[in-house]
C-alpha cells in the first residue's frame, strides 16, 4: 500500500528505517515538520529540539561519535549557525552515519534570503544528496547513512521546500536495527588539533574523488535514453519540472547524488546527445561543475537563479512554450501577513509605533511582522537572534558619532533568546550597550507553528522539562532592573519602555502573554463588539494592524469571525466606542 | 503524456483550504491515480494568502503547476479569485466563494477593497458562484463552508463528478465522526447551489 505523504513526513518515515538512533533539530520552516513526524517513532529514535542548529549538528555529531546513525535537520539560514562543527566534522569523519539535513527555500516563501546549500557540500568538501519526491526523501534518508558510514563522512542531504512540503505518493520499508559496538576511543580520528590536519585534509581530497567515482554508478543517479536530440540532467523538484515539460523523446540523467559531480557519467551522457541543458533551482551549481569538467551545457542562462521554477517557467523559458491566460479587469489588493487578531506582539508595537526616538533593532520570528503597516515599527532584521548585537552596534556608532537623541530597543521572542540571544545579552551588559533588550515571551516557537523551547516546560516528545527562567538568566547576567509586563495592558505596556527608557542601571523588558494559538492552554475568548452611535470615525483603532478591525460604512467595524476579544482596540478609542461582550 | 488535472485552491489563512485538498486527494488516491499536492506554509498562516494546489492523472510528475495551468479553481475569497485568474486556462471551470475577507491593507484603510471582483471572473471564466459562509450558517456551523465550496466544485467540474469517486464516502473518512453528518449536509448543500 502506498501513502500519500509529505515529503518531510517521509524524511521522519525514512529515519525510522534507516535505523537512525539520534535526531537533534531546531525548527525553521520548510524543515520544520521532520522531526515533528520523527517523534512518532520515539521508542526507535531519540528525538530534540534543540536550542540551535549548531547544537542540533553537534548533538547529531556526537551521537555518531558514540556510535549511532544519526541526523540533524534544519532550514538553509540555520547551516550557517551550524556550518562551524560542519566544516570540521567533515576532516574528522564519522563512526556511525551523520547526516545533514538543509531544506532550502527557493522562491522565499518564507526564508530571508534564497542561498543555495549546495554550495555548503563543495565548501565543506562532503557528498550532497538530493532527493525530487517524497519516495526518495524517504530511500535516500538510508542512502545517505550507507555513503555516510561506507565513505567515513558527514553527508549533506538538501532538499528544498517543494520537496519538503509537497505531498506524493511513498511506499514503506522495513526498519533495519543497527546495534553500535562498544565505545572505543579514537582520539587521533576525532581530535581536531593542528597537528592531525594535515593527515585529515589529505583523506578528505582522496574521499572526494572516490565519491566522484562512486556517483557514476551509484543508484541515486540514473540515466533514461529516449533519443540523441536533447538531454537534460536535473535534479530535485527541477527534474519533475523538466520531465512534465520536455517531449517524450529527450533523454534525462538525474542526479540524486549532485556532489561530487560524477563527471565520468555526465561526460558519457553528454556525448550522446547533440544538446544539453541543466534543469535545476537555485545557483548554476550542476552547471559550473559541467562546465568546469569541460562539458559543454545550457542552464541558468535560460532557467534563472531567482525564484522558483515550475513546469510553465522551465518551458516558457527553456522550450519557449506559451500558456495562455485571461487578465481580469479588477486589480487585487495586497494582502501582506500580519500579527493575528490577539497577538500579544501588538501591544508593545502600538507602544512603540510612529515614536522618532526609538529604534527598534528587530529579529526572526512572528515579530517580524511588527515591520507591517501600519505598525511599521521595525527598524532592521538580518537574522535569528540578530537583534540584541545588531542594536549593541548602533549604539556604538551613536556613542562615537555623537547622537544622543534615540533610545534603541532589540527585541526577540522566547525561543530567540535561547537560540542566540544570550550571547547578545550578554555583550550589551558586558560591554555597556545603551540598548534595551525586550524578550517578547508569548511561551512557544509560535512563528514555524507552535514547538517548545527550553523555557515552555515540555520536551518534542512530550516529557516534562525544566522551565527555563528568562529573567533568572538575565538577572544572572547582570540585568539589575527587569520588567516584567503583559503586553495587553497598554498603559503597563507605555510605562515599561519608558521606565526601561529611563533606567540608569543596565535594564529589559520581558513582555509575557501566551500565543493567542496555542491550544493547550485552552484560552478563553470573547469578542469585542462597537457601539457605532459612539464611534466619532477617528479611525484610531485601526493604528494597532489588527486583522479583524476594518472601517465599514465609515464607522469602526470588527469581524467576528476573526476577533478574540483581546481589547487592545477597545484601549486606544479615545471615546470609549469598543467594548468586551459582557463586560 | 497522459492528461493531468491541475486543480487550485486559494484563499486565506484559517480558511480551511487544507480540508478542500485532503479530502480530494483521498478521494484520487483511493481511485487509484497518481496524486501530487503542494501548500505554501509558514508565513500564509499569519492572515497571507494561501494557495494549494492538487493534481491527479495516470502519472504525475511536477508538484506544482504555473500559469495558465490550472483547470479547476475553487477561491474561498472573491479577491483571491482575482489574484490567482492568471494561473487558469482560459477554458478553466471556476467556484467562487462570494465572500469578503479584509487584508491588513484594506481593514487599516491604506487600501480599498475592489469592487466587481465576482463579475470580473464571471465575465471570463466559467463561472459558479455561490456564498459558502451563509449556507454554512444556515446548517448551524460557518466553518463547514469550505466543504460547501468542495460540493459545487464536484456539482460544476467534469473532471471531479465523473471520475468514478463516491464523495460523500470520502467526507464521511476524511473528517473527524462527530463533524460527519454536518460535512456531508455542506457537500450536498453545496453541489445543490451550484446546480441552481
Amino acid at each position: 500500500m502506498k501513502h500519500l505523504m509529505s515529503g518531510n513526513e517521509a524524511i521522519a518515515r525514512g529515519i525510522y528505517e534507516a535505523g537512525i538512533k539520534v535526531a537533534s533539530a531546531y525548527p525553521g520552516t520548510p524543515s520544520t515538520e521532520i522531526l515533528e513526524n520523527a517523534v512518532k517513532y520515539k521508542d526507535s529514535v531519540y528525538c530534540e529540539w534543540a536550542p540551535n542548529e549548531k547544537v542540533a549538528l553537534e548533538v547529531a555529531y556526537g551521537a555518531c561519535i558514540g556510535g549511532s546513525r544519526s541526523i540533524c535537520t534544519m532550514k538553509l539560514v540555520g547551516l550557517n549557525v551550524a556550518a562551524d562543527p560542519m566544516f570540521t566534522a567533515a576532516y574528522n569523519g564519522v563512526r556511525g552515519a551523520f547526516v545533514i539535513v538543509s531544506a532550502d527555500d527557493p522562491g522565499h516563501h518564507s526564508s530571508q534570503n534564497e542561498q543555495d546549500n549546495r554550495n555548503y557540500a563543495r565548501h565543506a568538501k562532503i557528498p550532497c544528496i538530493e532527493p525530487a519526491d517524497s519516495q526518495e526523501c524517504k530511500d535516500f534518508v538510508k542512502a545517505a547513512c550507507e555513503i555516510s558510514e561506507q565513505f567515513d563522512t558527514p553527508v549533506l542531504f538538501r532538499t528544498t521546500t517543494r520537496v519538503n512540503h509537497s505531498m506524493s505518493l511513498v511506499e514503506f520499508g522495513e526498519r533495519v536495527e543497527i546495534q553500535a559496538p562498544p565505545y572505543v576511543k579514537d582520539a587521533q580520528k576525532f581530535v581536531c588539533v593542528p597537528a592531525f590536519v594535515e593527515g585529515k585534509h589529505n583523506k578528505v581530497v582522496q574521499r572526494m574523488k572516490d565519491l566522484a567515482e562512486y556517483g557514476a554508478t551509484s543508484p541515486l543517479n540514473s540515466v533514461e535514453m529516449n533519443g540523441s536530440a536533447v538531454g537534460v540532467v536535473a535534479s530535485g523538484a527541477a527534474y519533475q519540472y523538466a520531465k512534465e515539460v520536455f517531449p517524450e523523446d529527450t533523454s534525462f540523467l538525474k542526479l540524486g547524488l549532485t556532489y561530487p559531480l560524477p563527471v565520468a557519467l555526465v561526460k558519457d551522457f553528454a556525448s550522446k546527445v547533440d544538446k544539453l541543458y541543466v534543469i535545476e533551482e537555485g545557483d548554476g551549481f550542476l552547471e559550473l561543475e559541467i562546465k568546469a569538467a569541460g562539458i559543454e551545457c545550457v542552464g541558468k542562462e535560460l532557467t534563472g537563479e531567482v525564484g522558483e521554477l515550475n513546469p510553465q517557467l522551465v518551458a516558457e523559458r527553456v522550450l519557449g512554450t506559451v500558456f495562455p491566460t485571461k487578465t481580469v479587469p479588477v486589480k487585487p489588493v495586497g494582502r501582506p501577513p500580519a500579527l493575528c487578531p490577539g497577538c500579544p506582539h501588538r501591544g508593545f508595537f502600538y507602544t512603540v509605533s510612529g515614536k522618532k526616538d526609538y529604534i527598534i533593532s528587530g529579529d526572526i520570528g512572528c515579530y517580524g511582522l511588527g515591520s507591517t503597516a501600519p505598525l511599521s515599527a521595525i527598524d532592521a532584521v538580518v537574522c535569528m537572534g540578530g537583534s540584541f548585537t545588531m542594536g549593541m552596534g548602533m549604539a556604538k556608532s551613536f556613542m562615537m558619532e555623537g547622537y544622543t537623541d534615540k533610545k534603541i530597543f532589540a527585541i526577540l521572542g522566547d525561543s530567540t533568546f535561547f537560540h542566540n540571544g544570550i550571547t547578545g545579552a550578554t555583550e550589551i551588559v558586558y560591554n555597556k550597550g545603551n540598548v534595551i533588550p525586550v524578550i517578547l515571551d508569548n511561551s512557544i516557537t509560535a512563528m514555524t507553528g507552535h514547538q517548545e523551547n527550553p523555557s515552555t516546560g515540555f520536551t518534542l516528545q512530550g516529557d516534562v522539562a525544566n522551565a527555563v527562567k528568562i529573567e533568572k538568566v538575565m538577572e544572572a547576567l547582570g540585568y539589575q532592573n527587569i520588567i516584567i509586563v503583559d503586553p495587553n495592558d497598554l498603559k503597563a505596556m507605555k510605562k515599561a519602555v519608558e521606565d526601561a527608557a529611563a533606567s540608569e542601571v543596565p535594564a529589559c523588558i520581558i513582555t509575557r502573554r501566551p500565543c493567542v494559538l496555542l491550544k493547550r492552554l485552552n484560552l478563553k475568548f470573547g469578542k469585542c463588539v462597537v457601539d457605532v452611535d459612539k464611534c466619532i470615525s477617528c479611525k484610531k483603532c485601526l493604528k494597532v494592524g489588527c486583522p479583524a478591525v476594518a472601517i465599514r460604512d465609515g464607522k469602526s467595524w470588527i469581524d467576528r469571525n476573526q476577533c478574540v476579544g483581546c481589547t487592545v482596540c477597545a484601549q486606544v478609542c479615545p471615546v470609549g466606542a469598543i467594548e468586551k461582550e459582557g463586560e | 503524456m497522459s492528461k493531468v488535472t491541475s486543480i487550485l485552491l486559494s484563499g486565506v489563512g484559517g480558511q480551511g483550504a487544507v480540508l478542500i485538498s485532503k479530502i480530494l486527494t483521498n478521494g484520487f488516491v483511493g481511485a487509484g491515480y497518481d496524486v501530487k499536492q503542494s501548500e505554501n506554509h509558514g508565513m500564509s498562516q499569519r492572515g497571507g494568502c494561501v494557495t494549494t494546489q492538487v493534481r491527479f492523472g495516470d502519472k504525475v510528475y511536477g508538484p506544482l503547476f504555473g500559469k495558465g495551468q490550472a483547470d479547476i479553481m475553487i477561491a474561498l475569497e472573491r479577491m483571491e479569485a482575482v489574484r490567482c485568474a492568471d494561473m487558469l486556462k482560459p477554458d478553466a471551470v471556476v467556484i467562487v466563494n462570494d465572500y469578503r475577507q479584509d487584508s491588513s491593507l484594506t481593514a487599516s484603510g491604506l487600501a480599498e477593497y475592489p469592487e466587481g471582483c465576482v463579475e470580473a471572473m464571471q465575465e471570463n471564466f466559467n463561472t459558479v458562484v455561490l456564498n459558502a459562509e451563509e449556507i454554512a450558517t444556515s446548517l448551524g456551523n460557518i466553518r463547514c463552508a469550505n466543504v460547501v465550496l468542495l460540493g459545487a466544485a464536484c456539482a460544476a467540474c467534469k473532471e471531479l463528478n465523473q471520475s468514478g469517486i463516491d464523495w460523500e464516502s470520502v467526507i464521511a473518512a476524511t473528517v473527524p465522526p462527530k463533524h460527519k453528518e454536518l460535512n456531508i449536509q455542506a457537500f450536498r448543500a453545496g453541489m445543490a447551489a451550484a446546480a441552481q
